[in-house]
């Protein structure tokens, strides 16, 4: 029998505790698990600033789903009184105004902490062999927080919530043949109603949760079969004392666990500044036109997604129609966010790291960075805020000609990586990790 | 270790100072980006007109309690509050039975909503449009777009009402406070003058006091700062516990880093 098989718990300093653990562990992986993935899952010692944000991200997955369950008690899934509930929220429920503005404070963090993650990712090569599939979890995780965030936003049906949701789905129907139909079929209604809001209601709390957390799941199991990358984008299983430890390895627990408390600490400083001084976060966090409810016969002068959706927002507007359809806009947002997928595949690079990448990996990574940025700035924005070109240029107005060249070098980053990632003049990489 | 101290006292120094003053002057002394506490439509209306900046102070209750009381006399006979309660104002220092006696004209119980007899449908009917719900008004358009709007009307004969805005051109709704500030024509500016005072300050816009109010301007100007007050206080009662609570919670965290880097440097010692 195994369980027979397996030794007793030891050494916690409590006979009762030690029988207790025995007992569990006979009929559960318990110790196994705990060593396999803390306390015997080796991390390279050199982690640096950028190796915060994934327990981060994981911390606000954490804020999200408790401050979510705590909205949903009191939250109205229904046109007429969804506005109504949230304020209620915000006024009458006791502690209410702490849970939503953590929710909706943590709906840009999570951002801000994967897009600095994904970023990492870039600079130290995370992404390249055998680390793929860690990268491809990551994507999925990253397009399901965006279908989180995009019914999240709907729910609380102010005037950006409709008219937001109104657009994104809007898009689907420039799909050609089934487009229409499979955007009368998203909204479950010719305009965004109540039934709208029911179904997008039940993928924000239900359905993508779970599919976010079964995600999580394999993006970190895939981690730990293969190991932490780290800024120097070497192998430290390569280096290996009698017992099989990595040399430049440490315990995850505790070493990483108390450093990550540090990151928790000061992270959580910056969101409390957020959430008590600063929830509208100028009305980039909360637009302000969400203060109004929903009106169906209003359009809004101006529409603009939340920030962080609006890099791939701006390459939609850049593309022109074509043949009197919208569609290779939309197919241009669509390929943005795509190709991300084979990124592992794209990058040939002799290196890993950005340490010992050459003049090409760092230009292209800083010029991608740039017009990132820029496309975030502009999609938050009217097409005319930088004013247009005079005659000579047909009146066009800068902002979209900005995004229209953003937008080709946005590509450029991923169709030429093959090639500048090869070419690239690289370091030699050191054989142990370098602090 | 003595970079370490160096570095908390400042920001514990700047926050307990912060702490003893008003909590709306937080942000500033944090020394983080104005932008972020700007407020809505900060740079101009859909007119095109700049707006005053309305001075406000979300903490002066005789400020709060003297906004409330306009704005149960003047805005709530057609513009609702429905999310607002009526005894939520024993926050501004009233007893219930002064909302009661003083602010409820309607009967309602003072653990109603502020709402309205007219129903959507009759103001419809009669203005051509349903006048908002002023609950969460300061939040949409921000105090100084409020602030401006209240203080931006004019006689006009060319409008079915009678009245028209400088900061909403076109308004349905007539001036509600015609008898306080009485009633001004615009002066339209000649020539050249006439972009730069469209596009410029709200100020260039130039009015002339046909029939004087009761009050004066300045009075006037004082009644709408109250009252802008208020509707900034009703768009979030909680704003100013918010900020008290935020100070505490921020001392608390501040409080912990050092404990937390301490753990960490304990811990990472054997690491070479």
């Amino acid at each position: 029998m195994a369980a027979a098989e397996k030794p007793p718990v030891s050494g916690t300093g409590s006979v009762a505790l030690d029988g207790a653990l025995t007992w569990v562990d006979q009929r559960f992986p318990l110790i196994s698990t705990w060593k396999a993935h803390l306390t015997e899952y080796y991390a390279p010692k050199n982690f640096n600033f950028w190796y915060y944000f994934g327990s981060l991200a994981m911390l606000v997955l954490v804020i999200q789903i408790v401050t979510g369950i705590f909205l949903t008690m009191n939250y109205k899934p229904d046109a007429n009184l969804a506005f109504a509930s949230v304020e209620y929220i915000m006024r009458e429920v006791p502690g209410g105004w702490i849970i939503r503005y953590m929710h909706s404070t943590g709906a840009s963090a999570f951002f801000i902490c994967v897009y600095l993650h994904m970023f990492r990712a870039l600079l130290y090569g995370s992404h390249r062999k055998p680390r793929e599939l860690i990268w491809i979890f990551g994507v999925l995780i990253y397009l399901c927080l965006m279908g989180e965030a995009f019914f999240g936003y709907l729910l609380p049906w102010g005037q950006m919530s409709y008219w937001g949701a109104q657009v994104i789905i809007n898009l689907f129907s420039a799909i050609p043949f089934i487009g229409p139909d499979l955007s009368l079929w998203i909204r479950g209604d010719y305009v965004i109603s109540d039934a709208t809001l029911n179904r997008f209601f039940a993928l924000h709390v239900i359905a993508l949760p779970l599919v976010l957390l079964g995600l999580v799941m394999a993006h970190l199991l895939a981690l730990h079969e293969v190991g932490s990358n780290n800024p120097d984008g070497i192998e430290i299983t390569e280096h290996k004392d009698a017992n099989g430890v990595p040399l430049d390895g440490i315990p995850f627990h505790p070493y990483y666990t108390v450093k990550d408390i540090l990151g928790v600490v000061v992270f959580l400083i910056v969101f409390v500044i957020i959430v008590f001084f600063a929830p509208e976060m100028g009305g980039y966090f909360l637009e302000y036109n969400n203060f109004v409810p929903a009106d169906p016969l209003q359009t809004p002068a101006h529409i603009a997604p939340v920030w962080y959706f609006t890099p791939y927002y701006s390459i939609l507007r850049a593309v022109p129609p074509m043949f009197n359809s919208q569609f290779p806009g939309v197919v241009a947002m669509g390929v943005s966010v795509m190709v991300l997928f084979v990124l592992p595949w794209l990058d040939r690079g002799a290196v890993k790291s950005i340490r010992y990448r050459g003049t090409h990996f760092k230009v292209a990574l800083t010029a991608f960075v740039i017009v990132f940025l820029i496309l975030g700035y502009l999609g938050t924005e009217p097409i005319t805020v930088w004013g247009q070109f005079g005659a000579w240029l047909g009146n066009a107005d800068r902002a979209t000609v900005a995004s229209r060249i953003c937008t080709v070098i946005y590509f450029l980053f991923f169709i030429l990586m093959p090639w500048y990632t090869k070419v690239d003049k690289t370091k030699p990489e050191p054989e142990r990790v370098t602090h | 270790m003595k970079k370490l101290i160096a570095s908390l006292l400042l920001p514990a120094a700047t926050l307990i100072a912060s702490a003893a003053v008003l909590p709306g002057s937080l942000p500033v002394l944090l020394g983080l980006p104005a932008v972020l506490f700007g407020s809505p439509a900060a740079m101009a209306s859909e007119g095109g007109v700049r707006l005053d900046a309305a001075p406000i102070e979300p903490t002066d209750v005789v400020s709060l309690q003297s906004g409330a009381r306009t704005f149960a006399n003047y805005c709530l006979n057609c513009h609702s509050a429905s999310l607002m309660r009526w005894n939520r104002l024993v926050e501004l220092g009233l007893s219930e039975s002064q909302i009661t006696d003083n602010l409820i004209f309607d009967g309602s119980k003072v653990g109603d909503l502020m709402n309205v007899a007219m129903t959507k449908k009759d103001a419809r009917k009669w203005f051509g449009a349903a006048p908002p719900d002023l609950s969460v008004i300061a939040r949409a358009r921000g105090a100084d777009w409020l602030y401006s709007y209240l203080r931006g009307f004019y006689r006009d004969p060319a409008r079915p009402t009678g009245w028209n805005n400088t900061v909403y051109e076109n308004v349905g709704m007539p001036n509600p406070m015609w008898q306080l500030q009485g009633e001004r024509t615009r002066v339209e500016p000649k020539g050249d003058e006439g972009k730069e005072g469209h596009a410029g300050a709200i100020r260039a816009v130039k009015y002339e006091m046909v029939k004087p109010g009761s009050l004066t301007p300045v009075q006037y100007d004082e009644t709408v700062r109250d009252l802008v007050n208020f509707l900034v206080y009703m768009g979030e009662p909680a704003a100013t516990s918010r900020k008290q609570i935020g100070i505490f919670v921020l001392l608390y965290l501040l409080a912990l880093w050092p404990l937390a880097y301490l753990l960490k440097r304990e811990f990472w010692k054997d690491v070479h």
